[in-house]
């Protein structure tokens, strides 16, 4: 019987504990003994350390003890790099500094840890937090991009001669020449400003080490909890196999959660092998906008070279890159947004300079998007200023320039962030855009409402934008699949889930292979004692490559079932079927096997295994794909502005995707409902604001805004099929790819809502009080 | 060092006396005194909701309030709604809705609807918004919320 699970609309398996406040967030675990961790946050951006007292805070009744990075005597060193330079360029100028766990030197970020309280209770180390005395030397700070590479900045580090981070050059084909033929040249400088990830779930982690078993165990509100587990054991001179680190239930993750090794996560576990006892931190939301990791400030100079016809002919691109303070995590976002700066478009020459500075604010690693966003929005604004420019319509300009089908694999000729060639692997854009197009109902919107709600007085407008996103890279996961003697299937991966409902949509991919129910399944990810080898949760993968490896695991473990039923049952192995938990000869159904039963006998108590099989139902796969999987999509909306109060309204909103196969739908919409909401948040609401001194002046959620059901318009999602060429599922990635273009269908839709005003905005994030701005500036200059 | 207050409190219908330092709040009460860790925490500034709890029926922050302001009160958590085996038809109708991702707001969500399904058991969607917008979820976009809800309303009609 075939069992059809994969793109099944399947309610989630682990909603009901969800739903009851049974599951286990890192913050609801409750040891005896266990002490509590406060952290004394630099309120300095940039500063000296000239003197720390921590006596009084030290004698509070119910504190353990203080420490500074004087106590971590030798055990003090910066965390790891995460990402290395591209080996794969030449003339890469790249210096690596990593965070570390407590202060020594100086402070080089407002939130930065310059000691740790260790108390029996959160509010006695808090108290005792207070009572620290610093004797801070202020020093003036680095925050504006531009001005950090002056010659007379002040240095984030330093043993540098400047506050460059990294330089490098990426080139395609021959943009000089290609400029020298176009008979349009549009350049323009972009803005584009910092956001939070802003979880609802804060970070935190419990550590607990066990002397006697000589034992480390962790829990940890991590997107990686495998790397972490090595990174911990290597830092601490332990086995791997004597750390064992369990992801919970995570509260979101959307990037800062995959960040290793936060400083906390450095100095807990030296807390708990020195103390004995284990050791519980959980960050409250002011220390999260702080001291997790955000991202997306770049200034961008670009340049499109355009034949009259509207033919790309070059992009000629030159970024600056905000890392702050450190930078663990490498080129990936500004890798990405490189990757992103031809859109889906046949672009056969492309220059691009980028330059990453240090800057005295909070350390900068990928948040959903990462650095995707970015490119797509340099590169659909200047089309729509091409379109202005040329008279052309903005869809002929798109659909004249999209990558044909048959041009697939289409290779980039420049890196990604894999350090791979950049290669979309395929790809059928066309009908993606016409579908977006025809729902949105672009031509009745132009030509029939717009003019009557105008002739009412109201500003809608309309914005299509469609976008790529790179998915589903390397290096690789792996899965583990056995069949217990319960009968019941038990699997584990490496990668964690903060929502994504891995334990569903992998469990789905299970049931079909092995022909049992979604139910039978017990899909377990983010414990590194279930599975030995994975990387984690990032860049949209888990589908592909965790998904992929579950698949090849599954199969394996079906044809042991065959060969071993085959066996038992002495029939042929095409004369068998599994269905439900048994293995029956096909024509033959009272002769069958249950899975369990099978399962037994694969590990017997005597008699002798065969040489060259292994014992159980059990397999373990690994998958690491050669480059990713590039999806497309378009996003389509009509929204209202109030030039007088600056509110928007969204009308419409129509997400068209194509991410190939799709392993449960309603999964695959939710991921996109909430990446739009937080695209949305990116164009109109959420913007970090930094002073000239380093200080962050929102760090709250009052402050901060992230958009609520009253601000969010219903979504309506499309999806179109494209398979994966690449991978058995054929699936691509879908995590990123809702938040991915709305700032550019945003803007665009903004614009042509506010006509009048020949408006031409040119970064993002806006806000009302900067459309005001705009607006009256506008008005003035008219 | 604060004299302890004893308090007398019930929680989902069942009744606890524990004495507590008088600043402690009533979130980490619930969660580490009571053991009761539905309730979750996103902000401790009264603005996420995601600790959302029933005081006398009322929804409340519970972030915002210290343990002894509940003394001699009844409070329901999201405990208190119903269990796995036994799902409220709102937390039935979020299942079925895909309303959850990470599940960390969900339980403010649900403390907050239950009260507002009693007053207004036929919401449209602007009204179920406006009831909503009190509570913030990253994961959703809140699309399916909205949808679980009217779900959950013609589960209560029926």
């Amino acid at each position: 019987m075939i069992y059809k699970i994969i793109g099944k609309r399947v309610k989630r398996v682990e909603d009901p504990r969800l739903l009851t406040g049974g599951a286990l967030f890192v913050d609801d675990v409750n040891l005896p003994e266990m002490l509590h961790a406060a952290f004394l946050r630099s309120d300095y951006a940039h500063a000296r350390i000239k003197s720390i007292d921590t006596s009084q805070a030290a004698a509070l009744p119910g504190v353990v003890g203080v420490f500074t990075a004087e106590d971590m005597g030798e055990d003090w060193e910066p965390g790891p790099p995460l990402v290395s330079p591209p080996p794969t360029l030449e003339n890469v100028t790249f210096h690596s500094r990593r965070q570390v766990p407590l202060v020594k030197d100086k402070i080089r970020h407002a939130g930065e840890i310059i000691a740790v309280v260790v108390a029996e209770s959160r509010y006695i180390a808090e108290d005792a937090v207070e009572e620290i005395q610093i004797d801070y030397e202020p020093l003036p700070a680095v925050v504006n991009l531009e001005k950090s590479l002056q010659p007379d900045s002040p240095l984030v580090h330093d043993d540098l001669d400047s506050n460059l981070a990294a330089h490098l050059v990426q080139k395609k084909g021959d943009y000089e020449s290609a400029r020298e033929e176009a008979e349009l040249i549009i350049k323009r400088r972009f803005h584009l400003d910092r956001g939070a990830a802003a979880a609802m779930e804060n970070r935190g982690l419990v550590v607990d080490w066990n002397a006697k078993d000589q034992h480390l165990m962790v829990w940890d509100a991590t997107q990686s909890p495998i790397p972490i587990r090595n990174g911990m054991a290597a830092r601490l001179g332990l086995r791997t196999h004597q750390v064992r680190v369990v992801a919970p239930f995570v509260g979101g993750g959307f990037g800062p959660k995959i960040m290793m090794f936060y400083a906390e996560e450095m100095v807990l576990p030296w807390l708990t092998m020195k103390l004995n006892r284990p050791v519980k931190w959980i960050e409250d939301r002011r220390e999260n906008f702080y001291a997790t990791t955000q991202e997306r400030e770049q200034i961008q100079e670009v340049e499109m070279a355009l034949s009259k016809e509207g033919r790309i002919l070059g992009i000629k691109q030159s970024i600056i890159h905000d890392t702050g303070a450190y930078n663990p995590y490498g080129l990936t976002t500004p890798l990405n947004t490189q990757s992103h700066s031809m859109g889906g478009y046949d672009v056969k020459n492309y220059e691009s300079e980028l330059t990453v500075v240090f800057t005295n604010k909070t350390i900068v690693t990928p948040v959903r998007g990462a650095g995707r966003p970015q490119g797509i929005f340099v590169v659909e604004r200047l089309l729509d200023i091409a379109s202005r420019e040329l008279g052309i319509d903005g869809r002929d300009l798109r659909r004249l320039n999209f990558i044909d089908p048959d041009d697939f694999p289409y290779h980039h000729q420049i890196i990604d962030q894999a350090f791979t060639e950049l290669v979309f692997d395929s790809g059928n854009y066309l009908p993606v855009y016409k579908k977006a197009l025809e729902t949105i109902g672009y031509d009745r919107f132009l030509q029939e409402e717009q003019p009557r709600l105008r002739k009412e007085g109201r500003h809608v407008g309309i914005g299509v934008v469609p976008f790529i996103e790179t998915t589903g890279v390397g290096p690789y996961e792996g899965a583990r699949v056995a069949i217990e003697p319960s009968g019941k299937v038990s699997a584990a991966t490496g990668v964690g889930t903060q929502g994504q409902g891995h334990m569903t949509s992998f469990a789905q991919i299970i049931a079909e292979a092995l022909s049992v129910d979604v139910e039978d399944v017990s899909m377990v990810t983010g414990d590194t004692a279930e599975i030995h080898w994975g990387t984690g949760t990032f860049a949209s993968r888990g589908a592909v490559v965790a998904g992929n490896a579950v698949l090849a695991a599954a199969q394996d473990v079906r044809q042991k079932v065959l060969t071993l039923a085959s066996k038992i049952l002495e029939t042929p192995e095409e004369e068998l079927e599994l269905d439900g938990g048994l293995v029956r000869v096909a024509d033959i159904p009272e002769q069958s096997i249950s899975l369990g039963e099978l399962a037994v006998l694969a590990n017997p108590f005597r008699g002798a295994v065969e040489p060259g099989t292994e014992p159980g139902l059990e397999s373990t796969k690994y998958f690491g794909p050669a480059y990713g999987a590039t999806a497309f999509g378009v996003h389509a909306l009509i929204l209202e502005v109030d030039p007088e109060t600056m509110m928007i309204k969204f009308l419409k909103y129509v997400t068209v995707e194509d991410c190939g196969t799709m392993l449960n739908p309603l999964i695959v919409e939710g991921q996109i409902h909430g990446g739009v909401s937080m695209g949305i948040g990116n164009s109109y609401y959420e913007k970090l604001h930094f002073d000239d001194n380093g200080q962050l002046l929102n760090a709250s959620l009052a402050d901060y805004l992230l958009p609520t059901s009253a601000e969010m318009p219903p979504i309506e999602v499309i999806h179109l099929n494209t398979p994966a060429p690449n991978n058995a599922l054929g699936t691509k990635g879908v995590g990123e790819a809702g938040a991915i273009p709305v700032p550019a269908a945003f803007i665009q839709a903004l614009e042509n809502a506010l006509a009048e005003y020949e408006l031409e905005i040119l970064e993002t994030p806006l806000s009302p009080n900067r459309l005001f701005e705009l607006l009256h500036k506008q008005e003035e200059n008219q | 060092m604060a004299s302890q207050y004893k308090l007398t409190v019930a929680v989902n219908g069942k009744e606890y006396q524990r004495e507590v330092d008088p600043r402690t709040l009533l979130s980490d009460f619930l969660r580490y005194d009571l053991g009761l860790t539905g309730t979750h925490v996103g902000c401790e500034q009264g603005v996420c909701g995601a600790c959302t709890v029933l005081l006398e029926g009322e929804a409340v922050r519970s972030c915002l309030l210290f343990a002894p302001q509940v003394d001699g009160l009844e409070i329901i958590t999201v405990e208190g709604l119903g269990t796995i085996d036994d799902l409220h038809p709102l937390q039935e109708a979020f299942r079925d809705a895909h309303a959850l991702q990470c599940g960390f707001c969900t339980p403010g969500f649900l403390t907050t609807l239950v009260p507002g399904l009693k007053e207004n058991p036929h919401p449209t969607e602007e009204q179920i918004r406006e009831a909503i917008s009190g509570n913030l979820c990253r994961c959703t976009g809140y699309q399916h919320i909205i949808d679980a809800v009217k779900l959950a309303a013609e589960k209560l009609d029926a």
